[in-house]
Formats: C-alpha cells, sequence, structure tokens
C-alpha cells in the first residue's frame, strides 16, 4: 500500500472474543492478522516471522503484557515493532505502566474501529518512518554503525558534533565520460563507489552523500570515534592506493586512468536526519563542511591529491606525514587558512 | 433478571453490523465456550481466596459480555471484579451464585438474537 497503513499485526488476548472481535475489526480494514493467547506464544510468534505491529492484552496467563513489553522493548529484533496496548478502562494505572515501559498507545475494550483504525494506521506509518530510516542507515553505514545506531535510537533533532568531513571527487570526469559509453561510465562509478565505499567504511566513516561522481562522508557522526581525524586521513590514504589498483587495471585494458581529489577537515559540525518523512538522510553541515568541500575543490590547483586543514593535521600522530601548503584564501572565506598536503606514498 | 432486557439490543446489533451476520455466530460459541470455563475459574479462585486469579476472570468476563450488550451481567462481573481488585472477597459469594444463574439467560438470550 502506497499510504503504508496496511501491515501484518500479532493480536494477543487470553479471551478467545476478544480476539476475534479484534481480529475481525483488523481484517476488515484490510490487514494481515494472526493471534496468541497468552505472552510466551505471542514472544514466539514474533520471533519466527516479521510483524508490522502488536495488540497486547495486560492481564493474561503464563505471560502477561508487562513481561511481553519488557522482553520485547529490550530485545533487539523485536524493539521497533510498535506495542498498542489494549485494555478496559479501569486499567488506567496499567496504562501508564505499559506506556512508560514503551509501549506505543493504548486502547480500550471493547474497541471503537474509528479510533482502531486510525491509531494503527498512525502506528504504521512512523513504523514504516523507522524502517526506512534504519534500510538508509544500513545502506549508507557499516553494519557497526547502524546496529549501534539501532541500539542507541534514532534521534531526529540536529546537534553539535566534533567530527571531520570528507569530500572526494574524480578529476576531469566529464571528460571521461565523454571518451566511453553510457554503460562504461555507470560501471566505472559504481566500482570507484564500492571501493571508496570498503576505503571509508572500514575507517569508521559514513558516506552520506552521493551526487554524481563525487561524496561526502563523516567520521565521528552519527557514532563518536575519539581519532576521527586520523581515521579520515587513513580512509583517504587507502581510497589513493585503491585507485591506484583501479588505474593498473584501467591501463591493462587500454582504458585511460583516472585521479581523485580529496579534501578533510575537521572540528564542529551540526549533525541529523534532513528531508521530509517520506526520504531522510543523516547529513552534517556547518563551516567544517565547507572548508572540506572547499579543500577538495583545491586540489585541483595544488595539484595534490589530498588536502587536509590545520585542526585535521594537529591531531594527527607522528605516524602519518604531512606537508604544509602555507595559508591559503579559499573561496568564500573571510581569512586565509593554513593547508596541508599528505603524500599518497607513504605507507609501507 | 429478565431474559427480554438481558441483552441491550443496540449494542447487540451494531456489534453485529459491524462483525457480519456469520460472524456474529462465531463469535457468540466463542463465548459459550469461554465464559463456563471463566465462571468455574472465578468459583476456583473464591474457593481459595485468589485475589488475583478471581479479578482476572471477573475481569475477562465483564469485558466480553459488554461486547455482546450483556450489560447487566457486566456490571454483576465487574462488582467482582472491583472486589478481586480491592483484595477483599467478603460479600462475593452471593453475587457469584447470582453471575452463575444469570449466566444461563444471557446465553439462552444471546443464541435466540444470533439465529432469530
Amino acid at each position: 500500500m502506497a499510504n503504508g497503513s496496511i501491515g501484518r499485526l500479532l493480536v494477543v488476548d487470553d479471551n478467545k472474543v476478544n480476539r476475534l472481535l479484534l481480529g475481525r475489526s483488523l481484517e476488515q480494514q484490510g490487514h494481515t492478522v494472526e493471534m496468541a493467547e497468552n505472552g510466551r506464544l505471542a514472544l514466539e510468534m514474533l520471533h519466527a516471522r516479521p510483524f508490522d505491529l502488536v495488540l497486547l492484552d495486560i492481564e493474561m496467563p503464563e505471560m502477561n503484557g508487562y513481561q511481553v513489553l519488557e522482553k520485547a522493548t529490550t530485545d533487539l529484533q523485536l524493539r521497533d515493532i510498535p506495542i498498542i496496548i489494549t485494555s478496559a478502562l479501569e486499567e488506567l494505572d496499567s496504562v501508564v505502566r505499559c506506556i512508560e515501559m514503551g509501549a506505543e498507545d493504548y486502547l480500550t475494550k471493547p474497541v471503537n474501529p474509528v479510533l482502531l483504525k486510525a491509531r494503527i494506521g498512525a502506528s504504521l506509518e512512523k513504523k514504516r518512518l523507522r524502517d526506512q530510516q534504519r534500510e538508509l542507515i544500513r545502506k549508507f553505514a557499516t553494519s557497526e554503525v547502524a546496529t549501534d545506531m539501532e541500539t542507541s535510537g534514532f534521534a531526529l533533532g540536529g546537534k553539535f558534533v566534533e567530527a571531520t568531513a570528507m569530500f572526494s571527487d574524480i578529476r576531469s570526469f566529464t571528460t571521461i565520460a565523454e571518451s566511453q559509453t553510457p554503460t562504461e561510465t555507470i560501471e566505472l562509478l559504481n566500482t570507484y563507489y564500492t571501493l571508496m565505499f570498503e576505503a571509508i567504511s572500514d575507517q569508521g566513516g559514513v558516506v552520506n552523500q552521493m551526487v554524481g561522481d563525487g561524496l561526502m562522508a563523516i567520521f565521528g557522526a552519527p557514532l563518536t570515534q575519539p581519532d576521527h581525524c586520523e581515521h579520515a586521513v587513513k580512509a583517504a590514504l587507502d581510497m589513493i592506493d585503491m585507485i591506484q589498483l583501479l588505474n593498473a587495471d584501467r591501463l591493462a585494458q587500454g582504458k585511460s586512468e583516472i585521479r581523485i581529489g580529496i579534501g578533510i577537515a575537521s572540528g564542529q559540525v551540526i549533525a541529523g536526519y534532513t528531508g521530509t518523512n517520506r526520504r531522510a538522510t543523516y547529513t552534517c553541515v556547518g563551516d567544517t563542511v565547507n572548508l572540506a568541500a572547499r579543500l577538495e575543490s583545491h586540489t585541483k590547483v595544488v595539484g595534490k591529491p589530498i588536502l587536509i586543514d590545520g585542526t585535521t593535521q594537529s591531531a594527527l600522530g607522528s605516524t602519518i606525514k604531512t606537508e604544509a601548503e602555507g595559508l591559503v584564501q579559499l573561496k568564500g572565506k573571510t581569512v586565509e587558512v593554513p593547508v596541508f598536503s599528505v603524500p599518497v606514498d607513504q605507507k609501507g | 433478571m429478565s431474559i427480554s432486557s438481558v441483552i441491550d439490543l443496540p449494542t447487540f446489533e451494531a456489534l453485529k453490523e459491524s462483525m457480519g451476520a456469520d460472524f456474529i455466530n462465531e463469535l457468540a460459541q466463542a463465548y459459550f465456550d469461554e465464559t463456563p470455563l471463566l465462571l468455574a475459574k472465578l468459583q476456583q479462585a473464591l474457593a481459595r481466596q485468589d485475589c488475583d486469579l478471581f479479578r482476572q476472570a471477573a475481569h475477562s468476563i465483564k469485558s466480553t459480555s459488554n461486547s455482546f450488550g450483556a450489560l447487566e451481567f457486566g456490571t454483576l462481573a465487574k462488582e467482582l471484579e472491583m472486589m478481586g481488585r480491592a483484595a477483599n472477597l467478603e460479600g462475593a459469594p452471593g453475587k457469584v451464585g447470582q453471575l452463575v444463574a444469570d449466566y444461563s439467560i444471557v446465553q439462552k438470550r444471546l443464541e435466540e438474537l444470533c439465529h432469530g
């Protein structure tokens, strides 16, 4: 369904009449419904098959609603399934307890079909959005980052974080694209992205933007990484290594070499999710990000593939060599900033 | 409890309307299957002075009975539920006896309505 309001639902109630009543109403609204008569069975079913939402009774033998909630909200596999408590009106204190334990919403029995539809629709929509965000994170982050973000939850609001921003793109890509077939160009881009993602992910970075032949990556956010400056520079060196391997392959096939430029800057960035409820992405903005983009452009001017700012350079240990490029007036900056290049042939 | 007023007709008709005439029979059958078990559980809980079990059984009877429009019956079950909640079953034996007796009237009337 385009609106995402139809789902696979689990009704948990020890009372058969209640189960049938709820199940029937939900089926009439187009949902696929399965039923469990106690909490233990419900958890078994939740582990066995994917569900979009659970309607949970509180009073049940074997395992009651509280116990199910406790298990489900602390289980990584189940914690994102919304749970709606179905209760009698006089159980309001119990409902409060359930909401505090992590239940998404509650409905009083006997359930009003109109209210049922509205609440289920809203919960499914929220779940759909969360699923989409998780999917996005999975695509753009390492599995460690994605898992960690799922554990810590998705903070939708923006915040200031200390991080390193990286921009990279292919030099003279338009010329390359004009000299080969469109299929070859897309193939090249896919190979390029695969290699760059690997280098960045290996160092704990997250690629959060890809535009044409360029990409932006963040180190130190969303996951805190104490030595994000060093990781970013190491990733840049790995990227250059990988491009050299790719070029050896391309030369063997009689194709032209490609070159990339990388700009890196560190400092405070504003990080968070941006977009709409249909499409959202994790992104970082701020002066640090702009500086990284300017440095990437500046690689063309100095003819060196990796340029970093002073903050990144001062955070590097002695293991990585850098060369001062002096103070540079970058576009959009009011003052000159110290720029350093990173020689690419320094690894053993 | 008089047989004609035992089921609140507007509630019952609304349920039948929203669930469908076929389904109401299935639903009533589930009610006929479950309620005697719940009544037995209620009596058992009373004998053992198990207030928690007593409250649960009364709660279940109340919620399903109200769904069918057995409102008076449901109110009696609710009184019992409250006794269980307050952990005081002093006045319960008489009311449990009445609930068991009333159930046969509820069942009879509900059967009539479903097949009538």
